[in-house]
């Protein structure tokens, strides 16, 4: 690699770096902090010329979807970014293009939802919309997040898969944080990434009537279809990890990646940039000789099932990290795991952690207290099922 | 646009070719020949975007598919924006020559699409958007839009001993949309289906988006006689209940300008969702398109 | 007759045998409308001037020019009587269908 093929950039202009590359047709977008410096970037790169594409200005993230489908519907590659209430105002759409089979990417900033407001980060918006039926990516740094935009146009549009994809950012954290990336040359981009082709399109040699109603008789065949070429997309997905990294030298370890989890007694799951952090702390544990491991879930949907069984098999306890709450239950990532490990013949016990709302700081010291209290667990001792870390005030009683 | 140069469609010339067929509307559907004609005139190359309402659902009935040209449902409030995606996806493929159509409700038009499609006029994104106007959301059920006109009996606007069904008046979508300083907008009626044809022809011309607003009888939904259907929808624009206008060039014309309009009674006593309106309540009605008239002549000349 | 005709349907016995998603080929037609009709349009093509009112204002575009005038595609004629009641020159009658 050479010197210009490094940039100092924010995880949002990684992104646009990122989509830059996959060469999109079109990009349909409104503005939303903190996925804002996106959507300028592309603009920015299509008045120079570096991006060809249609650059829409959409009165609404609820026309950017609609849009991107419409792209979609003729075959062309479609691009649109959002974040938060965006995300939760296309929500109609978000399950239309799985519906529909549009192979639409988008990029989100995770962001808190409203009521309260909060520009800050977490990842209450994508989870509220797992069963949207998108694939869900959650990348660590800057470098994953341009990779991946890559990535995600040959998974979503894969024929077996045929499937929206979202590359979930943690906003600011990430997409406002400078980082050192490495550009991959254009030439081996197009290599990896062939133009799009898609059965399910409008054409004027072969006319389509598309989005149709179905009766009974056919709804739930439609359905499977859409579950089934996700389950399908779990092989893709790790396909195209191996091929990205022969060809592009970086790999990220398919669905999930693990830290230290050989030998693990307890075993945290996060999501996303607070992942970094837990990997120093474990580090840091394991300097004093305490058997704590790191198993971080990339993808949400599909659901790394049995990749996760097969790390926690040996482990006694484990902690799912949730910067979220499915209010009157628990953390959603916490009961996906869940459902996980009651599948196995013989299962860790699991706790949840719920930190980081609303763009709350998730310190070392947090993460800490989340090993120690496994640990303890781990020697039987009993801690509490779902702990709120770091709340400022007395919440018991 | 220079509109000395446009051949005028009749029926003579247009398409013998068919693109709306074989679909499950209602018989006498005032919105399937108006999505029926406007396909002739756009032919082969065309695509067309429909949102939740009657069109959509009589027409995509999986396996019975009643466009025999490229058809999509949308998003109900999505249709202009997912038209737009249209345009600008086969403009970036290089595939030229086509025409991105949208066949919107009333209620997909004038209230939950409107954004979509103000979004898409300002970006003067070449489509076609032809609202076809039944005066009610039909597809559930023949409840009151914001272009039920006032007086109309529907299934939220019931009437009764307080009220007279509908107690508001037609918005004025037409005007609302000309505000935008559209290319091309323009009001039709399928009661004068060559007038609409060649209207519709013209926005096929446009480099850039135009709107028709096509008043679309609902035997169903109306209480009208299936066979009255193409009758009532002239009859409307005779008793001067609608119009048919262009905007042009930032230009208002009236295409019809009646020196005596029919009888607006006459008009009403032939539909089931006015049969309970009283002489003050048709008087009211009477006064408001005097009122409207006076100030389109004064002002579109 | 420039219009598409009904051809016959299998349905899919596997997964696989359905499309990928929601779109068909357009035109595609597997049933006729005629079941809907109590009453059939004739058209009486003496008194026809073969003006094609009928032929414009039909919301099914079941009439088609032929070489006798106009001629009525039956198996989608869902028997609303717009032509009838559309026709200056009376030349179309509606008949109660024999059931
Ligand atoms: C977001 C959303 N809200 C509501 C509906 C339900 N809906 C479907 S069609 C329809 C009525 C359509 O009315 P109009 O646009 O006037 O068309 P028409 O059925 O009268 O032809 C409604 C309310 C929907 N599909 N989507
Ligand atoms: S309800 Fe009205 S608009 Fe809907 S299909 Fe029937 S006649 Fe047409
Ligand atoms: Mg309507």
């Amino acid at each position: 690699m050479t010197e210009k093929n490094r940039y100092f950039v924010s995880g949002d202009e990684a992104v646009a770096l990122g989509t830059r590359l996959a060469r999109p047709h079109v990009i349909s977008a409104y503005p939303i902090t903190p996925q804002t410096i996106v959507v300028e970037r592309l603009s920015e790169m299509v008045e120079d010329g570096s991006l060809k594409a249609e650059f829409m200005h959409v009165e609404s993230e609820h026309s950017a979807i609609s849009a991107a489908m419409g792209v979609s519907s003729v075959g062309a590659r479609s691009f649109t970014a959002t974040s938060s209430q965006g995300l939760l105002y296309m929500a109609e759409g978000l399950h239309y293009a799985s519906g529909g089979r549009f192979p639409v990417v988008m990029m989100n900033a995770n962001r808190a939802t409203a009521l309260p407001w909060s520009i800050f980060g977490d990842l209450r918006d994508s989870l509220s919309q797992l069963d949207s039926g998108w694939i869900q990516v959650y990348v660590e740094d800057a470098q994953e997040a341009l990779d991946m935009m890559i990535q995600a146009y040959k998974i979503a549009e894969h024929k077996k898969v045929l499937t929206p994809f979202m590359v979930n950012l943690d906003g600011f954290v990430l997409t406002h944080t400078y980082e050192e990336v490495e550009v991959p040359d254009q030439e081996m981009v197009d290599q990896f990434l062939p133009p799009f082709e898609t059965p399910n399109k409008m054409s004027i040699e072969k006319p389509m009537n598309m989005g149709f109603s179905t009766s009974p008789a056919d709804n739930m065949e439609f359905k499977f279809q859409q579950h089934k070429a996700m389950m399908d997309s779990i092989a893709v997905i790790k396909e195209v990890d191996q091929e990205y990294g022969d060809m592009i030298g970086r790999y990220y370890n398919g669905m999930i990646d693990t830290y230290q989890c050989d030998d693990a007694e307890v075993i945290l799951m996060t999501l996303g940039s607070v992942t970094g952090t837990a990997r120093v702390v474990v580090d840091a544990l394991r300097a004093k000789g305490l058997k704590v491991g790191l198993l971080k879930i990339r993808y949400m949907r599909p659901f790394p099932e049995k990749e996760i069984q097969e790390v926690v098999k040996n482990a006694k306890v484990i902690g799912v990290l949730d910067k979220d709450i499915s209010f009157g239950f628990e953390g959603t990532i916490y009961t996906n795991v869940n459902s996980a490990l009651v599948r196995m013949q013989s299962h860790p016990q699991s706790y949840n952690f719920v930190a980081g709302m609303g763009g709350r700081d998730v310190s070392k010291a947090d993460i800490e207290e989340m090993f120690m209290d496994l640990l303890h667990a781990a020697k039987g001792e009993e801690i509490e099922r779902v702990k709120f870390i770091n709340m400022g005030v007395e919440i018991n009683g | 646009m220079d509109n000395t140069a446009i051949k005028k469609i009749n029926a003579k010339n247009i398409t013998d070719k068919e693109y709306f067929y074989g679909h499950k509307a209602c018989a006498g559907c005032g919105g399937s020949l108006a999505v029926r004609q406007a396909l002739k005139v756009l032919g082969d190359r065309s695509y067309s975007v429909l949102p939740a309402g009657c069109m959509a659902a009589v027409g995509f009935i999986y396996p019975q598919m009643a466009f025999n040209s490229n058809a999509v449902i949308s998003m109900f409030p999505g249709s202009a924006s997912m038209a737009s995606g249209i345009t600008a996806g086969n403009k970036a493929l290089g595939v030229e020559d086509t025409h991105t159509v949208v066949f919107a409700g009333d209620g997909g038009t004038a209230d939950i699409g409107l954004q979509a499609l103000s979004g898409a006029i300002d970006r003067d994104d070449k489509l076609i958007y032809i609202c076809y106007d039944n005066e009610a959301y039909m597809n559930t059920g023949i409840q009151k839009s914001g272009l039920t006109p006032f007086g109309t009996k529907t299934t939220t606007t019931p009437a009764g001993k307080n009220l007279p069904g509908s107690i508001t008046e037609k918005k004025n979508l037409f005007e609302i949309v000309a505000a935008h300083d559209i290319k091309y907008a323009a009001t039709a009626s399928i009661g004068y289906i060559n007038d609409f044809i060649n209207k519709v022809n013209k926005a096929k011309q446009v480099d850039g988006t135009s709107f028709i607003h096509v008043y679309a009888s609902c035997p169903t939904g109306w209480g009208t006689p299936t066979e009255t259907s193409v009758e009532i929808a002239k009859e409307a624009v005779d008793c001067g209940l609608w119009y048919l206008a262009e905007y042009e060039n930032g230009e208002f014309k009236l295409n019809r300008n009646p020196k005596e309009f029919k009888s607006i009674p006459e008009y009403i006593k032939k539909q089931g969702r006015f049969k309970h309106l009283t002489d003050d309540q048709i008087k009211h009605i009477e006064a408001a398109r005097d009122k409207k008239w006076a100030r389109i002549r004064k002002n579109w000349g | 007759m420039n219009r598409p005709k009904v051809t016959e349907f299998k349905k899919a016995k596997h997964i696989n045998d359905y499309p990928t998603g929601p779109g068909f080929q357009g035109g595609h037609l597997v049933d006729k409308n005629a079941g809907w009709r109590t009453f059939r349009p004739v058209i009486d093509k003496d008194a026809c001037v073969n003006c094609l009112i009928c032929y414009m204002i039909c919301p099914d575009g079941t009439i088609y020019k032929s070489d006798d005038k106009v001629d009525i595609d039956y198996d989608f004629c869902k028997g609303c009587g717009v032509c009838a009641n559309g026709c200056n020159v009376n030349a179309i009658k509606m008949v109660k269908e024999e059931l």
